[in-house]
């Protein structure tokens, strides 16, 4: 579990994140919603470490993150993964070195336990066979797969992933999504997940958190979402014209 | 490490041979035959078309202006693909494994920049032979004569500056471009604009570098 308290961040005099506070479960795929420029990625990139904060907690299993010596804060990032929006796959390396590098990085295993490991999670993300292609051969659902092998090789506590679909078809976009929510409830992860689409809110929105001009708007989960009357948030999901028929039937319905 | 290193050689390096063959080979000969068309006194021996070939090429064309040339083939190949490293979050995925990305990157870059005094030999040592081909196939003197020539009243030191000049000159070919890819912010028209930026800026350094080693080491 990740816990989050009163998270500010500035960049110069913008402040962008206004004191957030929240809290993401573990097992579960945890959303963070909002309109682009909302802060989401910018929130993510505190929760990984990436941005320091002027103002603020963040805790991991209970441990306050800022208060950590170097080497427990290298602990805790052994046992993150991240899923960057572009995949961010180094692209002068094959897939099968893409994945097997934060083995090399955090552990001591031998070169066949590293290999056996490689091969288990590029399985596991329906690659069986994509080691030696080059990230720039392989389509951008590929390319998330890969993503997302990199990120769980080390047996992650805590999966981040920026926008894990953009750029996807629909049909893609919803194996991935599929994919990120099965390996979470399968090795009982933290997950947070930043998204802007009500695909994944409704497939995979098992908590909610809705983020407006840097501050928390909402939260709930996709079982509460269609039927709060929270303006912001109805103004958010029902921005969409198939959204609008659906709600205007079922409301037509229950009359 | 050692294969980021030998990637770097590869590319850095190795990379750049074949283009600093062709234009040291071909400018020296041209090099030659200005010297040789500007000597129309009859009692200026010929020998010195050789010489002053030598000396330009040493001195200046070798280690100086393949080093501007290099600015644009190494430099903007440094900072388009570190910068498309930053734009596309692969710095953030190195950062997110707790590893030291500025280190990790720019440090076999600059290793096998090492290695570039041996690129500036090859370019002296074409730009001379060009000289000499240039030379006896216009007939401007005898292969005998341009031999004297560039062995005649030969300083040591001379080679020193170049090489001094060379290792300065990796330096900053090295680090400049990686410093405008690493910390460029934006997509990838920005990169393209940054490799064009680190262009400017590293030949600009290197020409002033370029004056004052001079001024400090032969005069
Ligand atoms: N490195 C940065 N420097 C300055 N401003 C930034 C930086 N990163 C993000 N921002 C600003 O923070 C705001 C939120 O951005 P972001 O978190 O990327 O939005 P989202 O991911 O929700 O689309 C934007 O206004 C953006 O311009
Ligand atoms: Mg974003």
């Amino acid at each position: 579990m990740i816990e989050v308290n009163n998270l500010h961040k500035s960049f110069g005099d913008v402040e962008v994140l206004k004191g957030i506070s929240t809290s993401f479960d573990k097992g579960k795929t945890n959303l963070i919603i909002g309109q682009s420029g909302s802060g989401k990625t910018v929130f993510l990139k505190c929760l990984l470490g990436l941005f320091e904060y002027e103002e603020g907690t963040i805790s991991y299993d209970g441990k306050i993150f800022s208060q950590l010596t170097e080497d427990e804060k290298r602990n805790i990032r052994a046992e993150i993964g991240m899923v960057f929006q572009g995949s961010a796959l180094f692209d002068s390396m094959t897939i099968a070195e893409n994945v097997m590098f934060p083995l090399q990085m955090f552990t001591k295993q031998s070169k066949s336990e590293m290999e056996d490991r490689v091969d288990f999670v590029l399985k596991r993300v329906n690659l069986p066979e994509a080691h030696n292609k080059m990230p720039s051969e392989a389509s951008g659902g590929m390319q998330k797969r890969v993503a997302i092998a990199r990120a769980i090789v080390n047996n992650p506590k805590y999966l981040f992933c920026d926008e894990p679909n953009s750029g996807l078809d629909p049909k893609t976009a919803i194996v991935i999504d599929n994919l990120i929510q099965e390996i979470t409830d399968e090795y009982q992860i933290t997950t947070v997940i930043n998204s802007h689409d009500m695909n994944s809110v409704m497939e995979i929105g098992e908590k909610i958190v809705f983020l407006r001009h840097g501050l928390k708007a909402w939260e709930g989960s996709n079982k509460t979402i269609f039927k709060t009357d929270n303006e912001v948030v109805t103004d958010f999901v029902y921005s969409s014209n198939l959204f609008k028929k659906v709600r205007k039937m079922y409301i037509e319905e229950n009359e | 490490m050692k294969q980021l290193i030998l990637k770097d050689i590869d590319d850095l390096i190795i990379g750049s041979l074949g283009i600093v063959a062709f234009i040291s080979f071909f400018v020296g000969g041209v090099v030659t035959i200005q010297t040789a068309l500007n000597i129309d006194n009859p009692l200026i021996p010929k020998y010195l078309v050789g010489f002053a070939t030598r000396q330009s090429i040493i001195l200046e064309f070798a280690p100086t202006f393949m080093s501007i040339i290099m600015a644009g083939k190494v430099g903007s190949f440094i900072t388009s693909s570190i910068g498309t490293m930053r734009v596309t979050e692969q710095i953030d995925a190195l950062e997110v494994m707790g590893i030291n990305s500025l280190n990790y990157l720019v440090f076999p870059k600059f290793i096998s920049m090492m290695l570039y005094p041996f690129v500036i030999s090859i370019a002296m040592f074409l730009g001379i032979l060009g000289g000499m081909a240039a030379c006896v196939y216009g007939g401007f003197s005898t292969l005998e004569d341009y031999i004297v020539g560039i062995q005649n009243d030969f300083e040591t030191f001379h080679v020193v500056y170049a090489f001094i000049k060379t290792f300065v000159f990796a330096f900053v070919l090295a680090t400049i471009p990686s410093f405008h890819g690493f910390y460029m912010k934006g997509g990838a028209l920005e990169v393209g604009k940054a490799s064009t930026t680190s262009f400017v800026w590293t030949s600009v350094v290197i020409i002033i570098l370029n004056y004052f080693l001079t001024q400090m080491l032969l005069s």
